[in-house]
């Protein structure tokens, strides 16, 4: 690993300022920075720790919702009493990635800010991958591509978004307040990640220099019917081939409100209005769950390993609609 | 500092108490040391015969001074100098000598670094160790030692929960905090419901066990001497 200057700013207004010099990132858990950085992936000069920073905290807003201090280890998000209890999407999305540890250490905002485990990107053996030298090509298409995206994708690269909390967090239609040099403000978790276009380097809509403050959440109606269905190759501690975060408000034997975000299809958590709206104001039926995954898929493309995504993904979506009509804990 | 599963295989398995005791780690080294003169002296294995890489490796950089950190493990402080891109994995082996920490994969994959940070079990190959001063570090060696073994090292040796044994602290380090985190009512990917304590049955033991590795294949030993403990014997 490169050698590196560290340093822990005493408040989040010192870490914006020092932020600003070239070659600095912040490290919170430090799970996916550090293993980046020991394969010469990543190379910041200075390490800002921000794990001592304010914004370990979870409170609850006056409009019902919850705040999620970008410093919260995943673990304890995943287990807080209020997250189980109004989020329980959250929190199964939560449980679902990485490992015990893993999650002991990252962090809310660590996770937004983890970037794709494209192995033509993480392995710099490779020559060509436009995510990690911009210009020198995408050796995944046309190469071993069986993980990678069948949505949103562009000719210069075709790298998913690994989190599992990112895809129930824009179903859940939380955002994210940032602060920076020119002061706060609050992006929509569905507009947080880009998709790659001509610029996969960039992952994230965040200025340079802007630290992730908290995650926010609206006050929800789909804590009782809600499913997280997650495809990978083994069992557990394993990246989604597929994943779903489903969850229905349904009254009078209709559904009021949908939301519904894939995983590991795309550069971003995949969700899309109007296959939501397509479950509205009628009873969940074979019909209505065909409308909004065909909506939700709309343009879905393979890359020839990666084809069988899009029939996954088609049955994913119907399973886990199901399994959230039926109400799961 | 003595290696204690060194002193462990010493006392089981070294017929002459009397004569200097070889030791794993002893033995470790010389066959590293011996391995390595072997490959420098065959001819044709120069490192110019090494792949070229598709872009030269860029320069190294000037190095910012090593610092001095206090680090707390097991209960006592050790003052170390370290660069500031030393995980914590790295200061506890290269720097303090506590080997029963393990290296396997060093990219947070396989759990063979698992410590307990106040508490909580971290992969150590994944954080700096400065990042972790005023903390509470445990290790493998602060759980127990030979003679005053931790309930979760009884029941490992007892139901035969390892083979080679590289994974076997890590294993340790991290069944002992998934015993702590049932109960303290932590949730699990399989737990049925998120409203309700999870009880540790296989399958939630396995699920929780996931981010440590056993190329060995263990794992049914590893799932029946973490389950006796969490069901049936108080934890230290």
């Amino acid at each position: 690993m490169d050698n590196i200057d560290y340093q822990r700013p005493a408040s989040v207004d010192e870490a914006i300022r020092l932020a600003q010099q070239p070659g600095t990132a912040f490290i919170g858990g430090g799970t996916n920075l550090l293993d980046l950085m020991k394969g010469g992936v990543a190379r910041p000069m200075r390490l800002l720790d921000v794990t001592r920073l304010p914004g370990r905290e979870i409170a609850q807003l006056p409009d019902g919702g919850l705040r999620l201090g970008a410093g919260v280890p995943n673990s304890d998000a995943a287990n807080h009493r209020l997250v189980r209890e109004r989020y329980p999407l959250l929190a199964r999305a939560l449980l679902s990635g990485a490992s015990a540890q893993l999650r002991n250490m990252a962090t809310v905002g660590g996770n937004l800010m983890q970037r794709t485990r494209c192995s033509y990107f993480t392995d710099t053996g490779f020559g060509a991958c436009n995510k990690r030298e911009p210009g020198s090509g995408c050796a995944a298409i046309g190469g071993f591509n069986r993980m990678h995206a069948i949505l949103g994708t562009s000719e210069a690269c075709i790298a998913t978004h690994p989190s599992d909390m990112c895809v129930a967090l824009a179903a859940l239609r939380a955002t994210v307040r940032v602060r920076g040099a020119q002061g706060e403000r609050t992006i929509p978790m569905t507009e947080f990640h880009r998709l790659p276009a001509a610029r996969p380097e960039l992952d994230t809509v965040l200025q340079p220099g802007e630290l992730i403050v908290s995650v926010d959440l609206p006050a929800s109606r789909f804590a009782q019917r809600h499913a997280y269905l997650k495809l990978r190759d083994r069992a557990s501690f394993a990246f989604a081939l597929v994943s779903v975060a489903a969850a229905l408000d349904e009254r009078d034997g209709a559904v009021a409100d949908a939301a519904l975000a894939l995983g590991g299809v795309a550069h971003k958590p995949w969700r899309v209005l109007a296959a939501e709206q397509a479950l509205v104001g009628r009873p969940l039926s074979e019909a209505s769950i065909a409308d909004a995954t065909s909506l939700l898929l709309d343009g879905a493309r393979g890359f020839g390993h990666n084809d069988f995504k899009i029939e996954l993904a088609r049955r994913a979506v119907a399973r886990a609609l199901a399994q959230a009509h039926t109400g799961t804990a | 500092m003595s290696d204690p599963l060194d002193d462990a295989d010493r006392a089981v398995r070294h017929p002459h108490p009397a004569l200097p005791a070889p030791t794993r780690r002893g033995f470790l080294k010389s066959a590293g040391a011996a391995t390595g003169a072997l490959a420098t002296a065959l001819p044709g294995t120069p490192a110019a015969a090494a792949p070229a890489a598709p872009t030269m490796p860029p320069p190294p950089r000037p190095a910012p001074p090593p610092r001095r950190i206090t680090l707390t493990i097991n209960g006592a402080r050790h003052e170390l100098m370290v660069e500031a891109r030393v995980t914590l994995l790295d200061a506890l082996r290269e720097h303090l000598a506590l080997y029963g920490t393990k290296k396997g994969c060093d990219r947070g994959q396989c759990g063979a670094c698992t410590v307990l940070v106040d508490g909580r079990r971290i992969n150590s190959c994944l954080t700096l160790a400065v990042m972790q001063e005023d903390r509470a570090i445990t290790t493998i060696e602060g759980l127990g030692q030979p003679g005053a073994l931790h309930a979760m090292q009884a029941a490992f040796i007892e139901h035969d929960a390892f083979q080679c044994g590289y994974c076997t602290p890590g294993q340790i380090c991290s069944a002992v905090a998934l015993v702590q985190e049932a109960r303290d009512g932590q949730a699990s990917a399989v737990t049925a419901d998120l409203r309700q304590p999870a009880v540790l049955d296989d399958d939630e033991i396995r699920e929780r066990m996931s981010g440590n590795l056993c190329r060995c294949g263990a794992y049914p030993n590893i799932v029946k001497a973490v389950r006796v403990v969490a069901t049936i014997r108080p934890i230290a």
